[in-house]
């Protein structure tokens, strides 16, 4: 079945005179518009969380999988000749694309937050850092450390996969939840919408008999009510919609230390995505109402 | 037009009509009488496809009922005009709107057809309640209005059932004038009544056939009027 473009603006600007056959149902309406604009303003975060998930997923996995840290742990007079040894060692390493040992005030401020900003780091023992970049296609860890363990005997390699794993397997499953979220918001948005249809079609029992009599057939009383609701859908949802995207751009920004909060929202193109809700709300409510309408006609007499 | 051929229908367990066999010719004039309970709306249900029977066939233009589709049913009800005892309208619409639904549900604009509706309300004096919403009407208007209704779309047979149930005698004399007009416009028409005096009126000015239902069979009771 095809539905041409003209048939969706034929069922959008509908026949006034057929839409006056049902009355209008009042206050039901309004609660029809309140609960498709609720459920759209839900949708709209659980698509900005599951976006925001995905994105931290793959930039843990992205990101901190081509990097790796060496730390040497050695005496004081021994710690600058073991650097340099394992800059050496890194250096001549396949897959590695650059390596460098992080100056005094890069190790300081990774410790203020612990420590303050009036670390003496120069007079504490504290190990060097390495940072190493990786190329695409990454290096052998396991040689890297077999080569470390003889020729740096204080080195330790961290290749971050410890704690990167678990971090990108909560974000993925955090993505997982956002869409199972809009999955479920739909879900419960057209079990509404189908009770509400079914209420207002019991209610109008006698006026599809009347319909009936005078020789009305099942589809034009159906697409009546199913008009009535799936605008009604479209408009509540495209309320909600822009509502939630309005309170998601006010959202503090983000920034590098604001961690995950703040980075919930939209990000370039996926500002669009929001706009694909009330439409798939019309569609919901479309689908809902028209089988509820088929079920509830079927059973009248 | 319409035909029933050994026709039973049953209801809770109990057969409310049997055996019954009609056919209804073009341009005919049927009085259909029998007790309170008889079975008289039934079989009019029966003639317009609202009810299936149990037993037998009902064609309806020349299709067995039971072989149609809701849709079919719609449709063919657009042929056969049907006022009910009981007059019900659409009470938010205005009358003239309630006159022309029929037209509005089968996609025919009301504007278009503006002249034959003042012209039809004008035919059961209704030209000055165009306006008016049906629980403002009277008993008498809202059986004019749904005869109105049921011939708005030219059918080829009209079915009243009990149309003067709920009206004086002058305005009963008024239902029947247009029933009797409407068939000489060569239109069938089927009146289900328990009104004898309105039978032996419509005797004097149309040839009809009565029938009288009683012990769930269908008769000819012309000799006894």
């Amino acid at each position: 079945m095809t539905i041409s473009v003209s048939q969706i603006v034929e069922f959008i600007v509908g026949d006034a005179q057929a839409d006056r056959a049902v009355p209008p149902s009042g206050y039901t309406a309004n609660l029809t518009t309140f609960s498709a604009a609720a459920m759209a303003f839900l949708a709209v975060f659980a698509l900005a969380l599951s976006l925001a998930a995905g994105r931290l997923a793959d930039r843990w996995s992205d990101e901190l999988a081509r990097s790796s840290t060496l730390r040497i742990s050695a005496p004081a007079d021994q710690k600058e000749t073991q650097t340099a040894t394992a800059l050496r060692v890194l250096e001549t390493t396949p897959g590695v694309a650059s390596a460098r040992a992080l100056t005094d005030a890069e190790q300081r401020a990774l410790l203020e937050p612990w420590f303050g900003p009036d670390l003496p780091v120069d007079t504490l023992p504290i190990p060097q850092l390495i940072e190493i970049i990786e190329e695409s296609v990454g290096y052998d860890a396991a040689g890297l450390r077999l080569r470390l363990t003889a020729e740096v005997p204080g080195a330790v390699l961290d290749d971050h996969t410890r704690w990167r794993r678990p971090l990108v397997k909560a974000a993925s499953r955090l993505r997982v939840l956002g869409w199972l979220s809009l999955g479920l918001i739909g879900t419960a948005m057209a079990a509404m919408i189908t009770l509400a249809a079914q209420a207002a079609l019991s209610a109008n029992a006698q006026v599809i008999a009347v319909l009936r009599q005078v020789g009305a057939r099942d589809s034009y009383i159906a697409r009546a009510f199913v008009r009535r609701f799936t605008l009604r859908g479209l408009t509540g949802a495209a309320v909600g919609t822009v509502a939630a995207m309005v309170a998601i751009l006010l959202l503090p920004s983000a920034q590098g230390e604001g961690g995950f909060l703040t980075g919930l929202g939209f990000q370039g193109l996926h500002w669009f995505w929001p706009l694909l809700i009330p439409l798939l709300a019309a569609v919901v409510a479309f689908v809902a109402t028209r089988t509820a309408a088929g079920r509830k006609l079927r059973e009248l007499p | 037009m319409i035909e029933l051929e050994n026709v039973a229908y049953s209801y809770g367990g109990g057969e409310l009509l049997s055996d019954i066999s009609l056919k209804l010719s073009p341009g005919s004039f049927h009085f259909l009488t029998g007790p309170s309970g008889a079975g008289k709306t039934t079989f009019l249900k029966l003639c317009y496809g609202a009810l299936l029977p149990t037993a037998g066939h009902v064609r309806l233009f020349n299709r067995d009922v039971r072989l149609m589709t809701r849709d079919d049913v719609a449709l063919s009800r657009r042929r056969v005009g049907v006022v009910h005892q009981d007059c019900q309208f659409l009470d938010h619409l205005p009358l003239a709107d309630n006159v022309a639904l029929p037209l509005t549900v089968s996609g025919r604009s009301k504007l278009d057809e503006a002249a034959d509706l003042r012209e039809l309300l004008s035919w059961v004096g209704l030209k000055n309640r165009a306006d008016a919403l049906p629980p403002q009407l009277s008993g008498g208007e809202r059986q004019r209005a749904a005869l109105a209704r049921a011939v708005i779309m030219s059918p080829d047979v009209v079915l009243a059932d009990e149309p003067t149930g709920n009206i004086d005698w002058e305005m009963s004399q008024r239902l029947l004038q247009l029933l009797v007009e409407l068939n000489k416009m060569g239109k069938t028409i089927m009146v289900a009544t328990h009104d004898m005096n309105l039978i032996r009126a419509a005797k004097t000015q149309v040839q009809a056939r009565v029938l009288r239902i009683a012990n769930r069979r269908l008769h000819l009771a012309g000799a006894d009027l």
